[in-house]
């Protein structure tokens, strides 16, 4: 199993009446909740709770992408993934993902994967999400109905950009180039595992099947409702003769939360998962799926229906998001039992953990985290024996990269902090 | 009366929806699409020989993946009109229909003669934003483009059961063909650039527009006018107790309109 400590950086100061007041955390939240000071504060607590998961044992830590999203302060999450390189070592540097047709032109993603890659020394797990709805078009104003097939020929540019020794030329629809030549390269070659979240369409499952890619799915639905999508992939898998039915072709997101005993967790996590659940989520229906974004056949198979579920929620309780699946939350051993059914219900072997949630402050999330990397995670590592093997879906860290070099004291060192001097 | 007859263009079917006796004249649906049924057709059809085809994606005909953009519609247009052996039809377009059309007589100038424009797409000003079609409720819907909005929540809303799955697959299906490609010319900013173009419009031409349009409102009729140059006079008519779908709720009053421009 390889677990990855994820953030998804949610602004913590929302107000109580958030979904009385406003229409949505998404698209066209309002600008003045943000406090720059706070945030200053807010990304920097972020990033040392990514560092410290690191610092745990975790296989990953990892960051996304999302636009005008007070639930999700990373538009641009390869700041986040180089931020990170410099003070870990070993964890995966999980960015799942860049929204490739977003980007203009998409050699843009080539050639800062190919950096964060080189410069994590061959950590980079590589995300490719169509992005949603609200990313993708709402916010960045693609045309719905274009952007399936403006993210194919950008995946196409990209993994050529990757590949092709040579310069080449490039004349696709939407991004012409004469010549294609991206400069670095990718340290793992030929080129960073790819991991593509999908939210249930049959095209989405052959892409990755087809391409050795791994298939996750975010959602915030928990794994009960999971089963059926899963399901789904995996008799896709089968029925495509794939030379194998390796869990590591499919990861999860899984809101998690450990305390000694299931009543601390209560205690300690209700009001964050809450605010989590009850403000973050409350997303404007007319924002969650512009028409033509779904392909009709994915409409047709009925997934849109339990897709656009995750986008409709009602105020929720502790004990129903618990009962639900969207939360596993407990003892030590309450998660682990949670988890192995999560783990061999749904066939997967990369889970990307939620274990910050909502407003949860950095002592709490520290605790849950460490109960987890100390208490769960040894107990679920060796859940797929026969496929202990399978690094096709993970990355190829050099054996021995350079650390950073220690701050030397210079002149004026004192005046500038902890300042480098040029 | 009107009947529903299919073409094939390009390997793919187009359904055009047919009546009446008169004069050619050929009809560009909004982002509603158009039925046999419509008010606004069987009106036309009393007096001219009406031809609806029905944009890739509507109704009975086929999607269309390979028309992306405003020039690839265009063309259709006129691809549609060569394949009916009509010439120089009366064109008239509704709201997206609209735009079509008017970058048909901008495009090819010598090929319009008489052009009527309905609540025509098309333009952005900034003083007047176009309200957001495709993040808009089906619930509300009826104040945006109606001026009787009792009459449009029947007309719109009426008969739509969500709860039931199977109706509700149906209806995000038609929902995503037709917005879907609407959106290739709307989404998200409904402006192609044909604000560059409307002074290549030779053709006699009639601004249609419903005084309580609230989806493009009159003000746009203004900015048309402003930018027909090349018409040497633009009709206008700008109807009371009438919002965007005209034709819904004051078909007689667009035949009018028609017959006041000489069409």
């Amino acid at each position: 199993m390889r677990f990855t400590w994820f953030n998804l950086m949610p602004w913590p100061d929302m107000p109580d009446d958030f979904r009385e007041r406003y229409r949505s955390v998404w698209v066209d939240i309002d600008s003045r909740l943000f406090e720059p000071r706070r945030g200053h504060e807010v990304y920097n607590t972020y990033l040392d709770q990514l560092e410290y998961a690191a610092s745990l044992g975790f296989d990953g830590i990892g960051c996304n992408e999302h636009h005008q999203n007070g639930y999700g302060l990373m538009p641009s999450p390869n700041l986040i993934a180089a931020a990170l390189t410099r003070r870990t070592r070993d964890a995966a540097i999980v960015v799942l993902g860049n929204s490739i047709a977003l980007y203009n032109p998409p050699v843009r993603v080539a050639e800062e994967f190919a950096m964060l890659d080189v410069i994590s020394g061959g950590r980079l797990v590589a995300g490719f999400p169509v992005g949603t709805s609200m990313d993708t078009n709402y916010c960045y104003g693609q045309i719905p109905a274009l952007t399936r097939e403006k993210y194919a020929e950008a995946h196409d540019l990209i993994m050529r950009a990757w590949r092709e020794p040579e310069p080449f030329a490039f004349n696709g629809r939407y991004t012409k180039l004469r010549y294609v030549n991206i400069w670095p390269r990718p340290l793992q070659k030929p080129h960073p595992p790819i991991h593509i979240p999908g939210g249930g369409s049959v095209e989405t499952y052959d892409f990755c099947i087809d391409n050795t890619y791994s298939y996750s799915y975010l959602s915030f639905s928990g794994y009960l409702r999971a089963r059926a999508l899963m399901e789904g992939y995996w008799e896709r898998v089968a029925q495509r003769n794939t030379p194998d039915a390796s869990p590591y072709r499919a990861g999860f997101a899984q809101t998690i939360c450990v305390a000694e005993t299931d009543a601390e967790a209560e205690r300690l996590y209700a009001e964050h998962v809450l605010y989590f659940y009850n403000r973050c989520l409350h997303i404007f229906p007319g924002f969650t799926d512009a028409p033509g974004y779904r392909t009709i056949k994915t409409i047709q198979s009925g997934a849109l229906a339990q897709y656009g579920a995750r986008f409709r929620y009602q105020p929720m309780t502790w004990k129903e998001l618990i009962e639900g699946g969207h939360v596993i939350a407990g003892s030590p051993e309450t998660v682990r039992q949670r988890m192995e059914d999560l783990i061999r219900g749904l066939r997967v072997g990369n889970i990307f953990c939620l274990l910050h949630v909502g407003n949860m402050p950095t002592e709490k999330t520290m605790y849950s985290t460490r109960l987890f990397a100390e208490r769960v995670m040894p107990a679920l590592r060796g859940l797929w024996p026969d496929y202990a093997d399978d690094d096709r879906f993970w990355c190829h860290p050099l054996e021995n990269p350079v650390a950073p070099a220690p701050l030397a004291p210079g002149p004026g060192a004192a005046r500038r902090g902890a300042e480098v001097s040029p | 009366m009107i009947s529903e007859r299919e073409i094939t263009l390009r390997g793919r079917r187009v359904a055009v929806l047919t009546g009446g006796a008169g004069r050619d004249l050929v009809f560009l649906h909004g982002t509603g699409g158009a039925t046999a049924d419509d008010p606004l057709l069987l009106r036309l059809a009393e007096r001219y020989r009406v031809h609806a085809p029905l944009l890739p994606g509507f109704g009975a005909s086929e999607d269309a993946p390979e028309l992306r953009e405003m020039l690839d519609v265009t063309l259709h247009g006129f691809d549609v009109i060569d394949a009916l052996g009509l010439a120089r039809p009366l064109l008239v377009g509704h709201s997206m229909g609209g735009m079509i059309a008017a970058e048909m007589a901008a495009i090819a100038p010598r090929e319009v003669d008489d052009l009527a424009l309905i609540a025509p797409a098309g333009l952005w000003l900034e003083s007047h934003p176009i309200p957001d079609l495709f993040a808009a409720l089906p619930h509300q819907l009826p104040a945006l483009l109606f001026h009787d909005v009792a009459l449009g929540e029947r007309l719109l809303t009426g008969g739509l059961n969500l709860e039931d799955p199977q109706f509700l697959i149906d209806f995000l299906v038609r929902n995503a063909r037709q917005l879907g490609m609407a959106g290739k010319l709307l989404f998200p900013i409904p402006d192609r650039g044909l604000a560059d173009r409307l002074y290549r419009i030779r053709a006699r031409t009639l601004l249609i527009w419903g005084e309580s349009d609230r989806m493009i409102p009159p003000v746009y009729a203004d900015a048309f006018a402003a930018g027909l140059v090349g018409v040497a006079a633009v009709h206008r008519a700008l109807i009371p107790a009438a919002g965007h779908l005209i034709g819904a709720e004051r078909p007689e009053a667009v035949m009018a309109a028609l017959a006041s421009a000489g069409f």
